[in-house]
C-alpha cells in the first residue's frame, strides 16, 4: 500500500490582494491524526478548502491514493472519500437526523423509485450510528441536538460516504470538556478504521492529546511537519509565530495623557467576565486574543450594541450609561466594526452616503433639510486626507477595493469627531499598501490625542502599533502588557491561557 | 471600448425611461386616439391614485420591507371618509344623526386611519421583528374586515358635492387628482433626497447592521416608513372615493399589487437601498400606458394581464442582471 493516502504538492492560492498559500506541501497517512496548526490567517482553512474544492488551488498538485486528482467542489471530494466537518455546522435543523445523513442520496423504494424508503433509511442510520456507538435516535430533529451531537452526526455522515480522509476544522471550539472527551474517542475509532484524520486547531493542549503528527503553517508557508513526540509547546509556538519585523510599522510616539476611558468589572453573562481596563489620551491599546476570546463582544458592549449585566464605564472620570450606538456616538466613541460587509459598508449606496452615515443628523438645516453642500465639502476633505481612491464621491462603495472601503469607514467615524476610536481588525483582508496607509492614519490620530482601542488578530500589527496590549482568553482579560514587555510568544501564551472561572453559563 | 461602456452605462441607467418613451412613440403610431391631450389626461387620472400608493410602498421596499396593507387602507379610508360626508337628506346614512361636517374632517379622518394602520405595521415590524410581509399581510386582512364591518359590505353613496369635487374638479385642464399626485411625488422626492429621514431609509434598506452601528435609530425610522406608506394610501383612497362618488369597502382590493408592481418596474429593489421617485413615476406610467394602449388596440383584458405579468418579471430580471454586472 502507498505510504501516503494524500499528497498535496506546492499548493498556491491567491485571493485579491493576498497570497493565502505560497507553495505549501502537505501529506497525510492512513490511521494517523495529523494536526494542522498556525495562527489566525496562516492558511490552515484555506489549504483544506483547496483540498475539498471550495477554493480550488491556483497551482499545485493533489495526489490521492497514488492518483493525481482535480477536485472542483465538495461533492466531488466526498465521492473521492474526503469529508470535511466545518467549524460552523450547517445542518437542516428542522429535519431528522436520518434525513440529514442521507440528504441528496436518499434510499428509494425499489418498486416505486419516486418515493423515499423511510424504513430502509431508518435501518441504515441505526446500523451506522450503532457501529460508531453514537447513541442518537435517527428520527430526532437535528435542532434538538447539542452542538457536540451534531458533530457526531457529521462524523457519521462522513463515514457513511466511506470517507477515508476526514478533516475537522476547530471541532472543539464550542464543546464542553466532556464532549471533547467523547469527540476524541470518536477520532480514535476513525483512526482504528484506517481513516486519515486532519485536525485543524490552535489549541495546544489538544494537540498533544490526540495528534500523531503536526504540520505548522505561517503566512501561507509550510514551516514544518514532525511527529508530535518531537515537539514541545514552546517549539510549536515558536514555529507558529516565527520572527517578524516590527519596524515596518510607522508608529510615532504620541504624548500619552490622562485616563480617558475606564471600564470596571464589566460583565456580560456567558461572554465577558470581570473586564477592567483604562485607556489614556493619545494611547493605542492593542487587544489580542484568539478567535472567540470575546474581543469583539467587549467592543460591542462598550459601544452599546450589547447589554452589560453589571459593571461601570467612565469617560474623563464621569460615569456614563451607553445603551445604544447613538448614546456611544454622543459620548464621543466611534466603532469601526470587524466585518466590513456585514456591519460596515452599505454596498448599494455612494461613497458620500457611506461617509456621512453616522453623522447625518449634524447636517440638518432648519431641522428638516440636509445641508448637502457642507456634506459634500466635508466628504471631499476626508477623501483627500485619507487618500480614498474613488472615481467620485457619487460612485457606489461596492466598486471600491477593500482598502479604500475601509478608508471610507474610517472617514465615517472621523467625521463624528470621536475622542475614543475602537478599531476592530482595521486591516483585515486589505492589501499591504492600504494597510500601511491605515496604520499611518491610526498613529496620527493617537498623536492628535485620540484614544485608540485596536483589536487585531495579527501579532505584528498588535506589537507594531500598540502602546499597551490587552490580552483576552475565554471572555476574560489574562494580561495587560507594556509595549516593551511584550513579544509574540508571551502574548500567545496569555491568549491560549485557560481561565479558571467558568463563565460559560 | 470606453465609448461602448459609456453607452451601455447610459442605457442601464435610463432603461426605464427609454422603455417609456419607446412605448409612447410606438402607441402614437399604432393608435391615432393615443396621443391626444384628453387620452393622456385620462391615463394620468386613472393612474394618479395607484401612483401615490406606489410612492408610499416604495418607502417600505427601499427599507427592505414591503407593505401589503395599502390596498386595504384605500378601502378603509374610502368608507370612513365617505361615511362622514353623505348628504343629510339620504335616508340610509352610515351615521344617521351626523351633523353637517366640513369635508376636511372626512379627509383628516381618512388620513388618520391610514396613519394608524401604518403605525401599527411599523410597530409590529420594529418591535416584534416579524417579517414585514407577515405583519402587513395581517393588517391587510384586518383593515379589509373593518371596512366591511363599518358598511356591512354596502356601498356608501350620495356624497356631498364639496367632497366629490376633490376627485372630479380640475384647475383649468388639469384635474385636482393629478395635481395631488404631482405634489405627493415632489414631496416624496424631497424627503428621499434632502432629509435625514430619507437618507436613513436608504441606509436601513442597504445594510441594517451598518445603519444601527452608525447610531441610526432603526425602530423609530421603521415607524415613520410605514406611516408614510399608510398616509399615501389614505390620500389615494380619498382621491379615488371622491372621484367614484361613493365609499366602497372593496375599492382598494389588489391595489397593493399594482403599487408594488409599479415600484418594482421603476427599479425599486426588493433587496433594499435602491429606488428613486422618477423611476417609480416611470413605472406607474408604463403600467398605465400599457393598460390604456392595449385597450385602445382592442386587445383582450385577459391578455393584458399576461403581458403585465411578463413585464414585471422581465423588469426585475433586467435589474438583477444589471446589478450583478456591477459587482
Amino acid at each position: 500500500m502507498e505510504e501516503y493516502i494524500l499528497e498535496m504538492k506546492d499548493i498556491v492560492r491567491t485571493f485579491p490582494g493576498v497570497r493565502a498559500l505560497n507553495g505549501v506541501d502537505f501529506r497525510a497517512k492512513r490511521g494517523v491524526v495529523h494536526a494542522l496548526m498556525g495562527e489566525n490567517g496562516a492558511g490552515k482553512s484555506t489549504l483544506m478548502k483547496c483540498l475539498v474544492g471550495i477554493n480550488p488551488p491556483d497551482s499545485g498538485e493533489i495526489w490521492l491514493k497514488g492518483k493525481k486528482v482535480q477536485i472542483q467542489n465538495p461533492n466531488e471530494a466526498l465521492k473521492l472519500g474526503i469529508a470535511m466537518i466545518y467549524q460552523e455546522l450547517n445542518p437542516v435543523a428542522e429535519r431528522s437526523v436520518m434525513e440529514n445523513i442521507w440528504l441528496g442520496r436518499e434510499p428509494m423504494l425499489s418498486k416505486l423509485p419516486l418515493f423515499v424508503d423511510h424504513k430502509e433509511m431508518y435501518k441504515k442510520t441505526k446500523e451506522l450510528l450503532e457501529n460508531l456507538e453514537i447513541n442518537i435516535e435517527p428520527k430526532v430533529k437535528v435542532k434538538e441536538l447539542s452542538v457536540a451531537k451534531m458533530q457526531m452526526i457529521e462524523i457519521a455522515k462522513a463515514i457513511s460516504y466511506n470517507a477515508d480522509i476526514v478533516i475537522m476544522d476547530e471541532p472543539t471550539s464550542s464543546l464542553t470538556p466532556n464532549e471533547v472527551e467523547h469527540l476524541f474517542s470518536m477520532i480514535q475509532k476513525l483512526k482504528d478504521r484506517g481513516v486519515a484524520v486532519i485536525y485543524i486547531t490552535h489549541k495546544m493542549e489538544e494537540i498533544f492529546n490526540i495528534a500523531d503528527e503536526v504540520t505548522v503553517l505561517r503566512d501561507g508557508n509550510h514551516i514544518l511537519t514532525k511527529p508530535i513526540s518531537e515537539m514541545t509547546i514552546d517549539s510549536l509556538i515558536t514555529a507558529m509565530v516565527g520572527r517578524y519585523l516590527t519596524d515596518m510599522f510607522p508608529k510615532m510616539q504620541s504624548q500619552i495623557g490622562d485616563v480617558k476611558l475606564s471600564v470596571r468589572h464589566l460583565e456580560v453573562p456567558g461572554l465577558l467576565h470581570d473586564i477592567s481596563f483604562d485607556v489614556r489620551k493619545g494611547e493605542i491599546l492593542g487587544v489580542a486574543g484568539l478567535v472567540g476570546a470575546g474581543r469583539t463582544e467587549l467592543m460591542e458592549t462598550l459601544f452599546g450594541l450589547r447589554r452589560k449585566s453589571s459593571g461601570e464605564i467612565f469617560i474623563d472620570g464621569e460615569k456614563v450609561e451607553i445603551r445604544s450606538p447613538s448614546d456611544a456616538i454622543n459620548t464621543g466613541i466611534g466603532f469601526l466594526t470587524e466585518d466590513r460587509r456585514l456591519n460596515g459598508i452599505i454596498p448599494v449606496l455612494s461613497v458620500q452616503m457611506n461617509i456621512i452615515l453616522a453623522n447625518i443628523k449634524n447636517y440638518s438645516k432648519l431641522k428638516i433639510f440636509l445641508d448637502l453642500k457642507t456634506m459634500q465639502n466635508d466628504c471631499e476633505k476626508y477623501k483627500e486626507r485619507l487618500k480614498i481612491r474613488t472615481p467620485s464621491l457619487e460612485a457606489l462603495i461596492q466598486n471600491l477595493s477593500g482598502g479604500n472601503q475601509q478608508k471610507v469607514l474610517v472617514a465615517r467615524w472621523l467625521l463624528t469627531n470621536p475622542d475614543i476610536l475602537i478599531l476592530d481588525e482595521p486591516t483585515r483582508g486589505i492589501d499591504v499598501g492600504a494597510k500601511a496607509e491605515i496604520h499611518t492614519i491610526i498613529t496620527k490620530l493617537a498623536c492628535e490625542g485620540k484614544s485608540i482601542i485596536m483589536v487585531s488578530s495579527e501579532m505584528p500589527e498588535i506589537l507594531g502599533m500598540s502602546d499597551r496590549i490587552l490580552v483576552m482568553s475565554h471572555g476574560q482579560i489574562t494580561a495587560i502588557l507594556d509595549r516593551k514587555d511584550a513579544n509574540q510568544e508571551i502574548i500567545m501564551r496569555y491568549a491560549a491561557a485557560k481561565t479558571n472561572a467558568a463563565i460559560v453559563a | 471600448m470606453a465609448q461602448q461602456n459609456k453607452v451601455s452605462n447610459f442605457i442601464n441607467k435610463y432603461a426605464i425611461f427609454i422603455v417609456l418613451i419607446v412605448m409612447i412613440i410606438a402607441l402614437s403610431f399604432l393608435s391615432p386616439a393615443f396621443l391626444t391631450v384628453q387620452n393622456l389626461i385620462n391615463v394620468l387620472i386613472t393612474e394618479s391614485g395607484r401612483g401615490i400608493l406606489a410612492l408610499g410602498v416604495a418607502f417600505a421596499i427601499i427599507s427592505r420591507g414591503i407593505d401589503l396593507s395599502v390596498g386595504s387602507i384605500v378601502s378603509l379610508t374610502s368608507v370612513i371618509a365617505a361615511s362622514l360626508v353623505q348628504e343629510p337628506s339620504y335616508s340610509a346614512r352610515i351615521f344617521p344623526n351626523l351633523p353637517l361636517l366640513p369635508p376636511i374632517v372626512a379627509v383628516l379622518a381618512g388620513l388618520a386611519a391610514g396613519a394608524l394602520v401604518g403605525l401599527t405595521n411599523g410597530a409590529l415590524i420594529a418591535y416584534t421583528a416579524i417579517p414585514p410581509f407577515i405583519a402587513t399581510l395581517g393588517s391587510m386582512i384586518i383593515a379589509r374586515g373593518f371596512a366591511l364591518i363599518l358598511t356591512n359590505a354596502y356601498p356608501v353613496p350620495m356624497l356631498r358635492p364639496e367632497f366629490k369635487i376633490i376627485g372630479q374638479g380640475s384647475l383649468g385642464p388639469i384635474p385636482y387628482v393629478v395635481i395631488v399626485f404631482v405634489i405627493v411625488a415632489i414631496i416624496a422626492y424631497i424627503i428621499l433626497n434632502y432629509t435625514k429621514f430619507g437618507k436613513h431609509v436608504y441606509a436601513i434598506g442597504g445594510n441594517v447592521n451598518a445603519a444601527r452601528t452608525s447610531g441610526i435609530k432603526v425602530e423609530k425610522n421603521l415607524l415613520g416608513i410605514y406611516m408614510v406608506s399608510g398616509i399615501c394610501a389614505s390620500i389615494a383612497g380619498i382621491l379615488i372615493t371622491a372621484r367614484a362618488a361613493s365609499g366602497i369597502a372593496t375599492l382598494g382590493n389588489n391595489y397593493e399589487l399594482d403599487a408594488i408592481a409599479a415600484a418594482t418596474i421603476g427599479g425599486t429593489s426588493h433587496t433594499g437601498g435602491i429606488g428613486t421617485v422618477p423611476g417609480i413615476i416611470a413605472g406607474i406610467l408604463i403600467l398605465g400606458i400599457l393598460n390604456n394602449g392595449l385597450l385602445l388596440l382592442g386587445i383582450s383584458p385577459y391578455l393584458q394581464q399576461v403581458i403585465k405579468g411578463i413585464i414585471i418579471v422581465g423588469a426585475v430580471v433586467f435589474d438583477m442582471r444589471k446589478n450583478a454586472r456591477q459587482k
